[in-house]
Order: structure tokens, then C-alpha cells, then sequence
């Protein structure tokens, strides 16, 4: 998911042709006070005029409880949008909140339910709460995390090894997991240090994240390549898959696999590995069909 | 020493019998830290002289007080390959009365050499010149003050003008040898403070372009070099100066080093990745007609197998040996692309004289495989467009354009789009991407164009390829 300031008609304008699986317009912290209402303008027309392809389209509100929030809602509702980023959640209530915004304008607009909502965690009492924010409304497809927000909330710093985050980190995977949702780490904004990054990457998808978010098109290339399954994981798992077949058209409930038998948490992991290569491009939809 | 040639600037031009009408000439291998022109031009205004035709091989921001010479008439005609900043202005918008004519590189080397082209009289800059005239661009001395490399430029008219004059910030004993101006060609030597400001022939340090859509294009265009067929054991290449086209130098470079191949030469103006990369082993020689920035300077400096060359011996399209035609790749960039593969590289989206010709008519033409890479949109101004604003490159010469948002392979060229298909690559038609423009940022206003015709873009066979219209 890469930022893109909401105030930047350039950055706007081709942010897809980096390919990065989402795109996040921000009307929050990288748009002044004063420069709020035309950032939100320039966004709702983006979203309207602009042909993103099969990039899916996330906008960043600022919270409703100042000024921008509710218009920010309306104006981003009615171009379109896919997802509304909630900054700052602390409860299920502020999604609750932010859900019957949405559907006031999806029943003015005659477009009820389409809008989903990812939601930030960036305090400690929204990591307390994540479980509870996760499964708030049915609209939740994920939630994700804001570190720099929240280690000031910690009164600590953020640190390479990212010690800070781990909690944090741990306790939002298990939260969408346990929800049935996704989950998203922070961003790395020093892109001098691709090293420390592919290592931070590495790290959230060892802890079971979904995706990174970014803040420019050079770090999409170091999140798609940790991503993306090896040649070796998609073979393992293409045989997998084939045993699977095999099993269902001898209609036998037992799936063996070189003699052995495969248990569910291998079957599972196997089909995760072949939705990251088609993700990825890496593999054809039409060939695991 | 007996039969030295040093005279002062004034005893110079008196003894080139330069006469009021008559067409004197000027290399611009100094670039922005150019001073000769300025310096000769004055001194020429001072003397009294009118109507005067001036031919360099390009000129740039820093020569702005030619508007002044060219109010009063010292100026009245001007040839060159490019022309930018307020000098460019004011010739848009109608400065000069007779039509600018710029040629390519290699078309104004031919048309020097072949007569067409007459040169009363060659002001040519040096940072080395010994009593006799022998003159490089590189240093030969404790005392050296400047450094440009390559003369390639100034060759031809050292060569064929009838008079030249060698004007150097550091005489040096004879003989300055080797040099590739060489004495016998020259009858006087001036020596004056400075002939230019060496910091400023490139644009900047050598350093890697940060910016995403370079370094898309920069793999794009890779991708596309390295699929063509033409990416061989003892290929050859050419590449511009721009960030994208440095970078493609870089992801050329890697692939290089994972299949093992070599290229025999690099070609044009060389810049300090090249050089990296001959200094690695990596390419063979290089073939330089100008050095784009101070570390290629030097490495022409001392090493044998980086060569100065003529901008005949570079890019002619009339005699057969030039280099162009042993070459195999190069990547170009663009001001426009066109749906016919037409290029403009010298007049901007506004209507004004931004840019120069330089070696892009004639690699295009002669290159077996020439890419252009150009952005679609650069900000609201579209580079893909129906039709090109001044034709500098005729579409024919151009096989592959490369966009952010897709490659677009000449039909002329079927064979290599399959290999780029095959390769994978997302292949779009030319129309597509200028109707993909057009969507995003609507069709522009036609341009301001008045009636009066400032500028007459040469083909490098010498025939007329369009006419550049003063902007109201």
C-alpha cells in the first residue's frame, strides 16, 4: 500500500504505473490545515477522473471529530473509493461511527455497501482494543499499524530492530486473524537504508502481515521480492495443490503427499503460497484453476 | 620561438581578413562554462563588425548577450544545432530576421565538409595550444586552467574553414602532440585568461537519478535493450545524458556481468558511467565527439583507447566510415513522440527553441536498434502526442518508444516486437498511449504560432525537414 500525499496532483496522477497492489490518498498528516479542503477536492476528482486500473484505491480521513472528517467522508464516498483509512482508532465505536457516516452517503448516492474500511491502530489503547475494532462492522477488511504514533505513545523511540513495535505488531496480526481481515505494518520512511527496510519486511511477514505500507516507489520492488514465493515454495506447493485434486477425484478425505499424509495446516499454507504468486505475477490465475 | 602564430585577438581577426557579411564559427565544448563566443563576439562588436553569420556546434543559457549583437546587427545569421534559455526566447519570438538553420551533429560535420557550410573564420577554444596551433581540450601543463575533453565539434571547422584562430588559457611548448587540431591547420593562436569554466560542461556530479519514473524507464528501456537480439557479446552503445538514459546504463551494466558479455565500443558523448564501466573491462573503447562531464574529460586524457573523434567521423550521413554505422543501440531521449514515431527534441510544448538536435537524427537513423525514452505526461504537458510540434526525427529512424505506461515498438519493426512479447514485456500501440494522454490531460490549445519562420530544421542529408514558426 503505497502513500500518496492527497495535496500532490503529480504524485496522484500516476502513482499506479509503479504497480503497487494499493494506493493510499492522504487527506490526514500530509496535507496542511490550510490546504485541507483543495487536497480533498483534488482527491475526489483523482478517484473520479483518474483510470487506476485494477489498483485498489485507499483514501486516508482525517478523524471525524475535527472539521474535515465527515466531508472528507462524503466527498471520498461519492468518487468511489474502495477502502476509507480510519486514522487513530481506539474503539469499535469510532468505526461504528465512521460506518454510519458511510452509509448516510452510500444511501444518498444509491451505492450501499461498497465501501470497506481499513482502520490505523496508533495508540495503545487501539492494540488493546484491536480484536474489538477488527470485527466492529462487516465493512472491516483490515486493519493496520501507525507506528510513529504509537511508540510516542509508548514515551519510546523507534528503533532499527523495531523491539518497540513487537507487541504491537504481534497483537494486530492475531486480531485480524482472529477476525477473518487483513493486516498492514507501518511504513520505513528513510529510503537511503533499503537494507534496514528489506530486513523490517522480512521481519512482518515472518510475523504473518499481510503487507507494507510505503511512502515511495523505490521500496515496492523490496516488499514485492520478499513477498513473492521462491521457485522452490511454489513447486512444494503446486504439489501440494495436485495432491489435494488427486485426493478429491478419488473422493478420498485423506491427502497424501509422497507417501505422507498432509495435514491441514500444509494445505492452507500451500494455497496462501500460490495466491502470493498470482498476486505477484509470478504464476497465471488461469493455471491454478 | 621562430614562426610563433601568438597574436593578440584584435591582431587575429584583422589577419583572418574578416569582412562584414562573412560566417565565422564555434564549438561548444564548454558548454554552460563556455567563453569564447562571448568574448570574440564582443571584441568583434568593439571592431566595428556587421552582419555577421554566426555557426556553432550549439549554444546554450550563457550566451544570452548575443541578443544585444544581434539588436545592433553585429549578428545576423545564426546556424547551430540547439539553442536554450533567453537566446532561444528571444529568437522565438522573432529576434533574428533570418531563419535560425539547425542541423544534427553529424549533418553539420557533412555539410562542413562537403562545402555547404562555408567558414570564413574558426574561433575554436582549447585547454592546451602550443605556438604553432597544435590544440586539445585537455590539460598539458603544471598551468592548465580548463578541461573539456573531446574537440569532435571543432575538428571540421579546424579542418575545413579557411582561417582559424586557437584561442587558449594555457600556451604550452611546442609540440602539444598528439592534438586534434592540428597546426598546419591553424594561423593564429590567442591566448586569454580563460576559455571556459570547466565546472560547468555537465549538468552535475555523477550520481544515481532517486527519481521513480527515471528509474521506471531506466528498467524499461533495460529490459527492451536487453530482449531485442541485439544485446550480444561485442554489441555497441549510445546513450544521452538524461537521468533515465544514465540509468539504463546501470541495469545494461548488471545484466552485463550475469550473461558474461562484453561490448566492443560505446559511442557519442561519453559520460562518467561510461567510463566506469570501460575502466571495469566491460566496454572496449570508447568513441567520444564530446566528453559530457569532467571524469570523461580525463579519461581521454590518459587513456589510448578512449578516442577523440570528428563530428564527421562520429555521425556523418554521407560518409560511409562514420561511427554511427557500426552501431548497434541507443537510447535517445525526447521532447515529443508523435503516433507516426515522428521525435521532437527541440522546440517545447509552449512553441519556444528549448533543446538541440545534437547526434539524435543521426544515431536514430543510423543505429540498428534506436529506443526512445520519454515520459508520457510531464506534468500536465503531454509527450506522446498526435503529431509532433517541429519534426527533428522522421519516424522511420525510431524502433522503440518506452513510457511509464508501455512500450510502443515501430510496426516496421514486427521482429523485434516479438522478441520483446516474448520476453514478456507489455507491448501498446503508439495511438493507445497518445489516446491514453489525451484522457488524462485533454487536448492542449493550439500553440501561439505568428507567420514568420525562425528556425529551418535540416535533415542530416541536407534537405529540408520542417520550419519552426515565431510564437506571438
Amino acid at each position: 500500500m503505497m502513500f500518496v500525499p492527497g495535496n500532490n496532483p503529480g504524485m496522484m496522477a500516476d502513482a499506479h504505473i509503479y504497480g503497487p497492489d494499493s494506493i493510499m490518498l492522504d487527506l490526514e498528516d500530509s496535507v496542511t490545515m490550510a490546504e485541507k479542503d483543495a487536497a480533498r477536492l483534488l482527491v475526489h476528482n483523482a478517484l473520479k477522473s483518474i483510470d487506476y486500473g485494477t489498483t485498489e484505491m485507499v483514501v486516508r480521513i482525517n478523524p471525524l471529530n475535527t472539521p474535515y472528517g465527515k466531508k472528507d467522508v462524503e466527498a471520498v464516498v461519492k468518487a468511489g473509493v474502495d477502502v476509507i483509512r480510519m486514522p487513530k482508532t481506539e474503539t469499535a465505536d469510532e468505526v461504528r461511527e465512521l460506518e454510519a457516516e458511510i452509509l448516510k452517503v452510500e444511501t444518498e448516492i444509491g451505492r450501499v455497501g461498497e465501501t470497506k474500511i481499513m482502520a490505523a491502530i496508533e495508540s495503545a489503547l487501539g492494540v488493546v482494543n484491536a480484536y474489538a475494532i477488527a470485527t466492529a462492522s462487516k465493512r472491516m477488511m483490515g486493519i493496520a499499524l501507525g507506528a510513529e504514533d504509537y511508540s510516542a505513545n509508548l514515551k519510546t523511540n523507534r528503533t532499527p530492530g523495531g523491539a518497540e513495535l513487537l507487541l504491537a505488531r504481534e497483537q494486530i496480526v492475531v486480531a485480524a486473524r482472529a477476525a477473518g481481515i487483513a493486516c498492514f505494518d507501518t511504513v520505513y520512511s528513510n529510503l537511503d537504508d533499503m537494507e534496514t527496510f528489506r530486513k523490517e519486511v522480512e521481519l512482518i511477514k515472518t510475523l504473518g502481515f499481510d503487507g507494507k505500507s510505503i511512502i515511495n516507489p523505490r521500496q515496492i520492488e523490496v516488499v514485492n521480492s520478499v513477498f513473492t514465493p521462491t521457485e522452490k515454495e511454489i513447486t512444494k506447493a503446486r504439489a501440494v495443490v495436485a495432491a489435494i485434486k488427486e485426493a478429491q477425484a478419488k473422493g478420498s478425505g485423506v491427502i497424501s503427499l509422497n507417501g505422507k499424509m498432509v495435514d491441514r495446516p500444509v494445505v492452507l499454507r500451500a494455497e496462501r503460497t500460490i495466491a502470493l504468486a498470482v498476486a505477484a505475477g509470478v504464476i497465471d490465475k488461469e493455471e491454478v484453476q | 620561438m621562430r614562426n610563433s602564430k601568438v597574436v593578440t585577438l584584435e591582431e587575429a581577426v584583422k589577419r583572418s581578413g574578416l569582412k562584414d557579411g562573412m560566417t565565422i564559427s564555434f564549438h561548444h565544448h564548454f558548454r554552460g562554462g563556455d567563453k569564447v563566443v562571448n568574448l570574440v563576439v564582443d571584441k568583434l562588436a568593439e571592431m566595428g563588425f556587421k552582419n555577421l553569420k554566426l555557426a556553432a556546434s550549439s549554444l546554450s543559457d550563457v550566451h544570452k548577450p548575443l541578443i544585444e549583437h544581434i539588436k545592433n546587427g553585429v549578428i545576423t545569421g545564426i546556424s547551430t544545432s540547439g539553442l536554450r534559455g533567453e537566446l532561444a526566447d528571444a529568437i522565438s519570438h522573432g529576434l533574428l530576421n533570418e531563419p535560425v538553420i539547425f542541423r544534427s551533429h553529424g549533418g553539420r560535420g557533412s555539410a562542413i565538409a562537403d562545402g555547404e557550410l562555408k567558414i570564413d573564420v574558426a574561433f575554436l577554444g582549447a585547454s592546451a595550444c602550443d605556438e604553432l596551433g597544435n590544440a586539445c581540450g585537455v590539460p598539458r601543463s603544471e598551468n592548465a586552467k580548463s578541461i573539456c575533453g573531446s574537440l569532435g565539434y571543432a575538428l571540421p571547422d579546424a579542418r575545413y574553414a579557411k582561417h582559424v584562430v586557437v584561442i587558449t588559457d594555457d600556451l604550452v611548448a611546442y609540440p602539444n602532440l598528439p592534438a586534434g587540431i592540428r597546426g598546419a591547420d591553424v594561423e593564429s593562436v590567442v591566448v586569454v585568461e580563460s576559455v571556459g569554466d570547466s565546472s560547468k560542461i555537465s549538468a552535475g556530479a555523477i550520481r544515481d537519478s532517486k527519481n521513480p519514473r527515471d528509474i521506471l524507464l531506466a528498467k524499461q528501456a533495460a529490459k527492451v535493450v536487453i530482449n531485442s537480439g541485439y544485446f550480444q557479446d561485442g554489441f555497441s552503445i549510445q546513450t544521452g545524458t538524461g537521468g533515465a538514459s544514465l540509468a539504463v546504463v546501470k541495469y545494461i551494466r548488471e545484466e552485463m556481468l550475469n550473461r558474461g558479455i562484453k561490448a566492443s565500443f560505446a559511442l557519442g558523448g561519453i559520460t562518467a558511467h561510461m567510463v566506469k564501466l570501460h575502466e571495469e573491462g566491460l566496454i572496449g573503447r570508447l568513441i567520444d565527439v564530446q566528453s559530457f562531464d569532467k571524469v570523461a574529460a580525463e579519461s581521454i586524457a590518459k587513456d589510448p583507447s578512449h578516442v577523440e573523434v570528428s563530428s564527421v567521423e562520429y555521425a556523418s550521413g554521407v560518409h560511409t566510415g562514420s561511427a554511427t554505422h557500426a552501431l548497434d543501440i541507443v537510447i535517445l531521449s525526447a521532447l515529443e513522440v508523435d503516433t507516426q514515431f515522428n521525435v521532437n527534441v527541440l522546440v517545447g510544448s509552449d512553441g519556444i527553441i528549448r533543446g538541440a538536435i545534437g547526434g539524435h537524427q543521426d544515431t536514430a537513423a543510423d543505429s540498428a536498434l534506436s529506443i526512445i525514452v520519454c515520459p508520457l505526461l510531464r506534468g500536465r504537458i503531454p509527450c506522446v502526442v498526435p503529431k509532433v510540434t517541429t519534426l527533428i526525427t522522421p519516424g522511420k529512424s525510431v524502433d522503440v518508444v518506452v513510457t511509464e505506461y508501455g512500450i510502443a515498438v515501430n510496426p516496421a519493426r514486427p521482429e523485434i516486437a516479438e522478441k520483446l512479447k516474448a520476453a514478456g514485456l507489455h507491448l501498446v500501440d503508439i495511438k493507445e498511449l497518445a489516446a491514453k494522454a489525451t484522457a488524462i490531460i485533454g487536448t492542449p490549445d493550439p500553440l501561439p504560432f505568428g507567420d514568420k519562420v525562425v528556425g529551418v530544421v535540416m535533415n542530416r542529408d541536407g534537405s529540408v525537414l520542417d520550419k519552426i514558426y515565431n510564437v506571438k
